[in-house]
């Protein structure tokens, strides 16, 4: 197979067959918490996009420049977190300088993504999957845009269940949680592309 | 026992640390954002309290919107709008000052107790066992939920009932959402003779239940030479329209229950 048709199915494979919410189960807390507007839901999605990308080529480079070299590979996880945390502040800042409108749109998600697992969880499965610097960036990138999908396909979802009867037993949490699943489920037809 | 990866383990982290500490403080420097004294002038005149009084989601939002000029310094109960005023160059007149007041006088001792409630302590709660422990529907439980919510610490519970501190006490009506007997109301400050009851039982039933209850006598209504005080369901209520305060229904109220403010200190 071809380098660039390889790249695509990656890319492909990033957003649907290996998505971070519905197969690996990683960032549920903002899927669940963040998803009950579309807009505010694709602005979540937007801002884990452009952590999960930055974080992705600065933790990559963290791990071969200065962890393997010395040794300090077991240190990914605790090193990761400070970088997720430090890049998220960054990010924060500049935004708020670069983009009032957009900073105020994005509002408290921007720090919380700092405790998203999926940022995390995209980092570490970069190096244990032993992907280079380009795929890394590209995972990173891809698997947020999955995010970004499933959050904004959840939101309208729930945005449709606040004007429809629902029994009262299955409104709110435990509907979404319902729903969630039912999601997962259907996502799961797409295991096997890509792979 | 080899040393150099523990070291290494250590001095590595703490260089992330640091390199990602000194980027961050330089980019706080760089990137600084400048905002309008002024807000932080006239944040620092409003309190600060988060009561919720003015409508915006807390005393920052308040501020801006002040500065903004959307909104009036005097939307703000506990402000110096007078000052906020100078900062930005307005006039602001000053509102007339108002203060919530118990309307309840069932102390302890006074209010017949109907059984000893030895639950969660909360009105809210206690409301819910049997209609709350005090026979007057209507009375104070006094067990501070509104003391809870207050900003200003300006509710204390006394020998049963809750008394508010009239200086410290904005209006912002934080205690009235939450009373579960709506026994507190926002009233202007200069209301000095007022009836401290809400029971709306017959007499009988009334007195049964407290010492200081109205019982609809119509001795305040007969005594009043300006005609302000009518008996609306079982219970006195003066027109502040037509009240000029002269305190005479105080003086013949039977049980207690119209109290005149500019005689008697406010106990409570």
């Amino acid at each position: 197979m071809n380098e660039i048709a390889k790249i695509l199915l990656f890319m492909v494979s990033c957003v649907l067959s290996n998505n971070y919410i519905f197969s690996r189960f990683l960032g549920c807390c903002p899927f669940l918490g963040v998803s009950s507007k579309v807009e505010t839901a694709a602005g979540m999605g937007v801002a884990v996009t452009f952590v999960m990308a930055i974080a992705s080529l600065f933790t990559k480079l963290l791990y071969d420049l200065v962890l393997v070299p010395l040794n300090l590979g077991y240190l990914n996880t605790i090193s990761f977190i400070i970088v997720i945390a430090g890049l998220v502040q960054l990010v924060e800042m500049f935004i708020k300088k670069a983009s009032p409108s957009l900073y105020k749109a994005l509002g408290i998600y921007l720090p919380l993504i700092t405790t998203n697992c999926a940022v995390l969880g995209v980092t570490i499965l970069n190096i244990s999957s032993g992907y280079n610097l380009f795929y890394s960036i590209l995972n990173g990138t891809f698997g947020a845009l999955g995010f970004l999908l499933a959050i904004v396909l959840m939101a309208g979802v729930r945005e449709r269940l606040e004007t429809s009867k629902v029994p009262e037993c299955l409104k709110g949490f435990s509907g979404s949680l319902i729903i969630a699943g039912l999601m997962a489920i259907a996502f799961m037809g797409f295991s096997g592309l890509g792979n | 026992m080899n040393w150099i990866p523990v070291i290494l383990a250590f001095s590595v982290l703490g260089l992330i640390g640091l390199v990602f500490g000194v980027i961050l403080t330089i980019a706080d420097k760089k990137l600084k954002v400048e905002t309008d004294p002024r807000i932080a002038q006239v944040r620092e005149l409003v309190g600060g309290a988060n009561c919720g009084a003015c409508g915006f989601a807390g005393c920052d939002a308040f501020a801006e919107a002040v500065v903004e000029g959307k909104v009036k310094p005097n939307a703000c109960p506990a402000a110096k709008a007078a000052a906020i005023g100078e900062v930005l160059g307005l006039s602001v007149e000053v509102g007339e000052k108002k203060v919530a007041r118990v309307i309840c006088q069932g102390h302890n001792g006074v209010v017949t107790q109907r059984y000893e409630y030895d639950g969660y302590k909360s009105c809210a709660t206690a409301a819910g066992v049997a209609g709350g422990p005090k026979e007057c529907r209507y009375a104070c439980i006094g067990l501070g939920d509104c003391m809870k919510v207050c900003p200003f610490g300006a509710i204390s519970m006394e020998n049963g009932i809750a008394k508010i501190d009239e200086n410290k006490c904005v209006a912002c009506g934080n205690c009235v959402d939450k009373c579960p007997r709506s026994a507190i109301r926002i009233i202007p400050a200069d209301t000095k003779v007022i009836v401290l009851c809400r029971n709306a039982d017959t007499g009988r039933v009334a007195r049964a239940a407290c010492m200081k209850a109205c019982i609809a006598c119509q001795r305040c209504v007969k005594t009043c030479k300006y005609g302000a005080i009518t008996v609306e369901n079982g219970c006195a209520r003066i027109d502040p329209e037509k009240c000029t305060r002269c305190g005479e229904c105080a003086k013949v109220c039977p049980c207690g229950c119209i109290v005149d403010y500019s005689v008697v200190t406010p106990e409570a």
